[in-house]
């Protein structure tokens, strides 16, 4: 026996429909949550996190005691979650012996893992820590800048991995218009070795230069720590191709009015409007009405005051 | 270590820079902080000149740029699905148009009503061809006279609608075989049925599952008192074994019910076993013995009046029941 749901009030469908995959995807919602145990930098790292992504993410406070990312049965508790809140990345802290001060970064595909990458975190230092004036903290949800150093990046498989995850986390929403006014802050990472990052955020000033580009002067603001991978998880050649299709490019103006034929090659339509015929204004105006000529007339008028006035010609040409 | 080129993606405000070495291995954590903020101020810089080049406009908040598409591909989140519209398999009706070449035809607005001769929406509030606004229907000649017309006019209404339904279950059911399923509709199931035919689950109600613990606990031995109970189940009606006994003091009626107990034991018990019990060549000889002495007694008459000859035959297949029992009489 089924029953056919429909949303029963305009509110549960437009929220239906938000969640429905669309053709140019701008925006991922974050879920930030933690296993069975936590350290307290740990906790500091996650509610920063949780700060810097206000506005799309979603953090958990209870613990979760039976995700374990990598291993195969450990990840169903996560998949629930990502549909239920409709999240595509998540950030999962734990703490083990093992594994002291454990981040896994993952994303999701339709709901489904996609790829993992997990890191430790050390020299952790959160935004407390430095002292910075206060009119220069970046605002919520504006726009970063990113900036990776180290030949690394390019070079180690895991490390380019780190660099997109990384990228797609704290990007923010795609968009086309950007404000140039409100640019304020950077996410810096440097490869300091094969399998450590240095990820740090600074605010930025813009300081009057010459030219019409300011000059950046950048403020260290924000949480800054160590990143040392661990383990990641790449997707499989097949889910990667399905995952990065494109929409396709709709930018293209479609030509209208031209066939191309076989025979005949390039063939265009041209649409001729109706001819108005009483209402175009003829070029060559008859002698008696040009407007100087009234105009004349009329001084010559005041004084004369003739009593018939004078039959036009009727020029038509 | 080469500046000019870092690798820059305007639409995500990225720059890479591929070829920077620490000069030395950095000491301490200063250091590293130090030639992290130059080198990323040079990367930004990078950024920043490439953006400020970009033709802008003036807005009252600051200048509004058009930023380039992202050129670092990430993955999407969601499967695309704009892109392929409808690969849904036809509704039925669909089937049908197709088959006999219906046109899909535009829906005027208004509709001129017959009855009361004014223009009317087609759905909704104070429509065209109401049923309810029918006064008369006139009688056909195959009408039977006790039917009433308006109630069949609904009944047929209802039969229609609830057609359609089962239609469209059919069709979505159709569409979510192929994944095309509209977005803002899922298909539930409501109760899966436990018996193998398509007949509906009955619905039990609410005091019946409140009892349903009691039912099962008469067929424990102790009828159920020792159970676990769980938080918020009720106490059993009847706690005990079913039992009934006799009444201390009985009154004058039928006799001592115990006396009637005992008896219809004994009457049932004799009743089954009664050509083992009676022993019929014997009684009779008995008898006949009897009456001879009488007889004798009485001198000479005839020898074979109210004599009874034995029968071989079991009293027991009869209906007529062995001459000692009473079964169910009470005496």
């Amino acid at each position: 026996m089924l029953k056919i749901k429909t949303p029963k009030s305009g509110r549960i469908k437009r929220d239906l429909e938000k969640r429905a995959p669309k053709l140019v995807e701008t925006r991922k919602k974050t879920l930030i949550l933690h296993g069975t145990k936590t350290s307290s930098v740990l906790n500091s790292v996650l509610t920063e996190i949780h700060h810097l992504k206000k506005d799309n993410s979603i953090k958990y406070s209870r613990r979760n005691d039976k995700i374990r990312p990598f291993e195969s049965g450990g990840e169903t508790s996560l998949e629930f979650f990502s549909l239920k809140t409709d999240c595509s990345l998540f950030v999962f802290a734990s703490h083990t012996k093992k594994r002291p001060n454990n981040l896994v970064i993952g994303r999701f595909y339709d709901h489904h893992i996609y790829d993992l990458v997990e890191v430790g975190i050390e020299n952790f230092r959160s935004v407390g820590s430095f002292s910075y004036d206060m009119k220069l903290a970046p605002q919520l949800g504006s726009k970063p800048f990113f900036a990776f150093i180290g030949e690394a990046f390019e070079s180690v498989d895991e490390l380019k991995h780190l660099k997109e995850v990384l990228l797609d986390l704290f990007r923010g929403e795609v968009i086309t218009n950007l404000n140039l006014a409100g640019l304020d802050r950077v996410y810096v990472c440097t490869a300091l070795s094969p399998n450590r990052v240095f990820f740090s955020h600074f605010a930025l000033r813009l300081k009057k230069s010459g030219t019409k580009v300011p000059r950046m002067e950048l403020v260290e603001v924000g949480p800054s720590m160590d990143m040392v991978v661990r383990r990641h998880h790449q997707p499989d050649d097949s889910l990667r191709k399905e995952a990065m299709k494109m929409a396709p490019d709709s930018t293209k103006k479609k030509e209208k009015n031209v066939v191309k034929d076989d025979i005949l090659g390039k063939l265009g339509k041209i649409y001729i409007p109706d001819q108005k015929v009483g209402s175009v204004p003829l070029a060559n105006k008859s002698k008696g009405v040009k407007r100087e000529r009234r105009e004349a007339k009329a001084a010559k008028g005041e004084g004369d005051n003739p009593t018939t006035p004078k039959k036009q010609k009727q020029d038509s040409e | 270590m080469e500046e000019a080129q870092y690798e820059v993606d305007l639409g995500n405000l990225m720059a890479f820079d591929q070829h920077h070495q620490f000069a030395s291995p950095p000491v301490s954590r200063e250091e590293i902080v130090k030639e992290t903020t130059e080198q990323a101020t040079k990367l930004v810089q990078a950024v920043a000149d490439a953006l400020f080049s970009l033709p802008s406009t003036e807005d009252p908040d600051g200048p509004l740029v058009k930023l380039p598409e992202p050129t670092t591909k990430l993955p999407r989140e969601k499967p695309m699905k704009g892109k392929l519209p409808k690969p849904r398999p036809p509704t039925q009706w669909e089937v049908f148009a197709q088959q006999k070449g219906i046109q899909k035809r535009k829906k005027e607005k208004m509709a001129y009503d017959e009855q009361t001769g004014t223009w009317k929406r087609l759905h909704g509030y104070d429509r065209v061809n109401d049923d309810n606004d029918i006064p008369i229907i006139e009688a056909k000649a195959t009408d039977e006279p006790g039917t009433d017309p308006f109630a069949e006019r609904r009944k047929e209404k209802k039969s229609r609608v609830d057609k359609q339904e089962g239609n469209r279950l059919k069709n979505l059911k159709n569409a979510q075989k192929a994944g095309a399923l509209p977005s803002h509709i899922q298909l539930a199931a409501t109760a899966l049925p436990i018996t193998g035919t398509q007949s509906q689950p009955k619905r039990v109600s609410k005091d019946v599952l409140q009892n349903v613990a009691g039912m099962a606990a008469t067929a424990t031995a102790s009828g159920g008192k020792f159970d676990k109970k769980l938080p918020g189940e009720k106490p059993l009606k009847h706690e005990k074994k079913y039992r009934k006994y006799l009444p201390a003091v009985e009154g004058s009626g039928m006799g001592t019910i115990e006396k009637q107990q005992t008896e219809s034991v004994l009457n049932r018990l004799m009743s089954k076993h009664s050509h083992q019990i009676l022993n019929v060549e014997k009684a009779v000889n008995m008898h006949n013995a009897k009456k001879e002495k009488n007889q004798r007694r009485q001198g000479g008459q005839s020898s074979n009046s109210g004599k009874f000859k034995a029968n071989k035959k079991s009293f027991k297949k009869t209906s007529k029941k062995g001459p000692s029992s009473s079964k169910g009489k009470s005496k």
